[in-house]
């Protein structure tokens, strides 16, 4: 006789402590192996492109950073930039200089949440997360000096950054950069790379062919592991990314272990773009002066950075008026998360954990 | 060494070559972006996703803006390989707006469709599963229009009274999800 | 002082390093009393489960506050440090939270199952340790079969998990009992097997017999037995639901597992009941491979039940190590660890053992000559195996390297532009 069996549907989310954040995941499974993804997004949701219609160009500022939550500054940048391009507003080289050397650190930051909430996803007790949790502490320490807040930082602000660094903050970056950093990435590297069940659970796992990750318009980590050496800070530089001297790291197989390593190597490269900023830091203003009711010529921009996610863009569309009329977000994460169903469909349910840990989603930057 | 930045193509530019292989596709051309044909939509970006100049295999984004009288559909496509980037724009009907899908050309624009949809309404014809993204299915209206929650006459509105006093009014120009096919 | 020391070691009833001695105190009270003969067991028996029972409360509040503290230092923090001396009364603060919680039963769950599987999960841990001789003369049941009463309770431990989470009515619970399930017949035959060679070489399944065994022939039966302590802790470990086989809670994937839908004292009762089969199986490696009570010369200046938890608290510390180090395998891939390394190794160690066992009974050897022998050869079998088996049969992902390559400018191949899957198509 044959067993009859059916497929399971299970609600992998809103609340389960492997979707960072409130993102939800129906699955139907069959045994352990995942039959069909239906991906439910919008918890959080706060219609953000809407109120920002309503609000001066200064005071949109701190909504990007409660987009991408984990990468505010690099959110700040983003808006800040298309505004300047659509205003035409010049930043000084000091301005330019501290914007890539706090993107950078927040790319460190960023990269360690989603390395060590990853090798979390694929069932390690904890201890990762905390080592990463730990040198991610020391990035926000040097937020906090700089901008007085570590998470929403809102630091970056049209023609400039906010305030100038104070004078113990480059000593204490100096540090972080030169002694303490690269000693923790050695140390995490050791504990997870080329681990043997790290390899099994994330080597041919969620696997994105290079034409899939193109057609699909995927970006950041989740382009570069399929293969393609395509960044943003290369491509199309903005700030002094031009004159940096740094390389895309680019995985072989598309799969999760791709993923997660770039990471960590991109960390590595942030690093060496930190101390060439470091070095090269001209004295002069921080920011000119920009009008409070700015009011850009009408018309409209679109400018895109890096962001730790992957592409972050900002198109712009201005009447002439204090407020814009209209802006929209191109957010990596929500992107990404296209081809969360061809990755994730025909493996087992722990594999489809791993795939959404490795796309490494911020759902305040996917529901905006 | 400095790196070559992206080129932004001009919308003449793309006309150009568009119009040489699809007559009409093309209504109006600007120097930051081309405005298409509604009508001749996917064809024309099919032409631009594999025609090997343009090269356009990579949608950066898709948005929508209300243009008030219509409703623009903004299309940001790109070339990796060739390092360019343009800007395409359709027009749509501001009461019932609707367009061609290019979720079959493009796996990324099935969320960002699934988003335009649900913000601004825009249903797009040939999408495989359109529904709304952030919002719940009965949610009235769709808050990105400028006309959401606002009376005739570009006053805003809120409600007249309290919602416990009169429970079925429902404020400004909500739209009921099946007010007719096409403008949902 | 040294006088003063010798009148605590008697062998009278308050000799703390026998408690033999205790009970054959009560024997002679009972019999001076002239009361039954049965009453003295009745007696030594209740006031050795008492003994045993108070150990393992102990142990379990104890054990919540040494496996945070451990992995808290692991993981590079303090863990609980608040209530009382360094943390120590964090267990008794959460066992106080747990008790005033609102104990929930889901409304379609079978209401006797969900209420009896957390107490059934607690009794076998406890049960085994009635088995295993704490010191000379001090165990509290003898059984001549007490490996085999080993293996039955374990068995037991992984149903009352099993129907725990089928009983809550939950996907999830239902998920974990699945892979619960799967797991009890995988990897009891490998324990099976690797302690089937230790009672081959001891010639008894009494634990009493297999610790005077070691004693007699003074060693350790894990450096006779490498393989077979390898595959039991690895098996163990998967049994007891550890990292990196927790895969019927699997925090990450299923929420919690079978124990998703429980709340309060029923949740505590699970999460005491772990730590306490945690000990259990660490009382029976230090037992069959580390010499129990028995350390050489030791144990005739340290009481021997000290000894012996302290071997104890050794082996749980591996547990908490591995615990706090490695990620969790996927189903497919511990069950396949199971099948296709762990039984294979232990029926070659089965045969092995076998093999030694008869040379040493035919030849007649003395096992002063024989024993040294097979503890070289042994090792170096077990370490060829492992080896060997990491050479040739592990999965290969020299496929690609590690590391990623580096790119100074960007390089995007010139590809085909694919026509998109749609979601949902593959599944048809």
């Amino acid at each position: 006789m044959p067993i009859k069996s059916e497929p399971v549907e299970v609600n992998i989310g809103p609340q389960h402590p492997s979707t960072h954040g409130v993102f939800r995941m129906v699955a139907r499974i069959d045994g352990e192996r995942v039959t069909d993804v239906k991906m439910v997004v919008g918890y959080l949701h706060r219609s953000m492109e809407k109120l920002a219609e309503e609000r001066t160009y200064t005071q949109n500022i701190p909504f990007t950073d409660r987009m991408d939550y984990l990468a505010a500054m690099t959110g700040n940048l983003g808006y800040c930039l298309s505004v300047e391009k659509l205003a035409g507003i010049d930043v000084p080289e000091r301005a330019q200089y501290l914007r890539t050397m706090f993107s950078e650190l927040q790319r460190v930051a960023s990269h360690c949440m989603a390395t060590g909430a990853f090798i979390n996803d694929c069932g390690a007790w904890q201890t990762p997360v905390m080592y990463t949790f730990r040198d991610r502490e020391k990035v926000l320490d040097l937020f906090e000096m700089t901008c007085g807040a570590r998470i929403t930082t809102n630091y970056m602000r049209i023609g400039g950054v906010a305030f100038d660094i104070p004078d113990e903050f480059l000593p204490a970056l100096d540090w972080l950069v030169n002694d303490d950093l690269p000693a923790r990435f050695e140390e995490l590297e050791n504990l997870i790379v080329g681990n043997e069940i790290i390899l099994m659970r994330s080597r041919d796992v969620g696997v994105v062919t290079p034409e899939m990750a193109i057609n699909a318009s995927l970006s950041g980590p989740m382009l570069r592991s399929a293969g393609i050496a395509w960044d943003i800070r290369k491509a199309d530089p903005y700030c002094v990314y031009d004159r940096m001297n740094f390389e895309i790291p680019v995985g072989y197989n598309g799969d999760s272990y791709d993923r997660m390593v770039i990471r960590i190597e991109e960390m590595k490269q942030s690093l060496r773009i930190i101390r060439q900023c470091m070095a090269e830091l001209p004295d002069g203003p921080h920011k000119v002066d920009v009008p409070l009711a700015l009011r850009p010529p009408a018309g409209e921009a679109y400018s895109r950075v890096e962001s730790p996610k992957g592409e972050l863009g900002f198109y712009v569309v201005s009447d002439g008026g204090p407020a814009p009329y209209r802006w929209h977000v191109r957010a990596p994460s929500l992107i990404n998360l296209s081809v969360l169903p061809q990755m994730t469909i025909g493996q087992s349910i722990a594999d489809a954990i791993v795939t959404l840990g490795s796309i490494d989603i911020n759902v305040g930057e996917v529901d905006r | 060494m400095p790196h070559p930045a992206t080129v932004t193509l001009p919308g003449t530019a793309v006309a150009e070559r568009l119009g040489a292989a699809l007559p009409g596709a093309v209504r109006e051309a600007f120097a930051e972006h081309v405005v298409l044909e509604p009508a001749s939509l996917f064809a024309a970006m099919a032409f631009m996703r594999d025609d090997p100049e343009l090269d356009a295999k990579y949608l950066v984004q898709m948005c929508s803006v209300d243009m008030i009288t219509r409703i623009d559909v903004v299309y940001h496509l790109a070339s990796l390989a060739r390092n360019h980037i343009f800007e395409v724009k359709v027009p749509a009907d501001h009461e019932r707006p609707a367009v061609a899908s290019v979720a079959p050309l493009w796996i990324g624009a099935t969320l960002q469709e699934r988003e335009v949809y649900d913000l601004m309404g825009v249903a797009f014809e040939g999408h495989p599963e359109l529904t709304r993204l952030f919002l719940w299915d009965k949610f009235p209206g769709h808050p990105l229009r400028k006309d959401f929650m606002s009376l005739p006459g570009g006053q805003k509105s809120g409600l007249s009274q309290f919602p416990k006093q009169a429970p079925g009014q429902t404020g400004g120009e909500f739209r009921p999800r099946d007010a007719g096919a096409g403008a949902p | 002082m040294t006088g003063a020391l010798l009148t605590i070691i008697t062998d009278n009833w308050w000799d703390i390093r026998d408690l033999s001695n205790l009970s054959g105190a009560i024997r002679d009270l009972v019999s001076d009393a002239g009361g039954p003969g049965w009453l003295v067991y009745v007696v030594a028996g209740l006031l050795g489960a008492a003994g045993i029972v108070t150990f393992v409360g102990v142990t379990a509040i104890i054990n919540i506050w040494i496996e945070r503290r451990v992995v808290g230092r692991m993981q590079s923090r303090l863990g609980p440090n608040r209530p009382g001396p360094v943390g120590l009364l964090q267990p008794l603060a959460d066992a106080i939270k747990l008790m005033q919680k609102e104990v929930l039963q889901p409304k379609l769950a079978d209401a006797l199952v969900f209420t009896a599987a957390p107490i059934a999960f607690t009794v076998p841990g406890i049960a085994v340790l009635a088995v295993v001789p704490w010191g000379r003369n001090m165990t509290l049941a003898s059984l001549d079969a007490g490996i085999v009463f080993i293996f039955a309770m374990s068995s037991l431990a992984a149903l009352a998990v099993f129907i725990g989470g089928y009983g809550s009515n939950n996907k999830y619970a239902l998920f974990g009992s699945m892979r619960v399930i799967a797991m009890l017949v995988t990897y009891e035959i490998p324990i099976v097997m690797s302690l089937l060679g230790i009672a081959m070489f001891a010639g008894t399944m009494n634990l009493d017999g297999i610790v005077r065994f070691q004693e007699d022939h003074w060693l350790f039966l894990i450096m006779l037995q490498p393989l077979a302590f390898v595959i039991y802790f690895m098996s163990s470990s998967a049994e007891l639901n550890r990292t990196p086989a927790d895969l019927a809670e699997a925090e990450s994937e299923i929420a919690g597992g079978y124990h998703v839908e429980y709340s309060g004292m029923k949740f505590g009762l699970y999460y005491a009941a772990e730590l306490i089969n945690c000990v259990t199986v660490s009382a029976i490696i230090a037992t069959l491979f580390l010499g129990g009570w028995w350390a050489y010369k030791l144990d005739e200046i340290v009481p021997g039940w000290m000894i012996y938890i302290g071997k104890v608290y050794a082996v749980y510390f591996l547990f908490i190590w591995t615990r706090g180090t490695l990620p969790r395998f996927r189903i497919d891939q511990l069950l396949a660890f199971a099948w296709k390394w762990m039984t294979p190794m232990a029926l070659v160690n089965v045969l092995m053992v076998a093999a030694e066992v008869l040379i040493w009974e035919e030849t007649g050897w003395s096992a002063g000559v024989l024993l040294p022998i097979y503890v070289v050869l042994n090792n170096a079998l077990a370490l060829a195996l492992i080896v060997a088996w990491v050479r040739v049969f592990a999965p290969r992902f020299e496929r690609f390297p590690d590391r990623p390559r580096f790119y100074s400018t960007i390089d995007v191949p010139s590809l085909p532009a694919v026509a998109p899957v749609q979601p949902g198509t593959q599944s048809q």
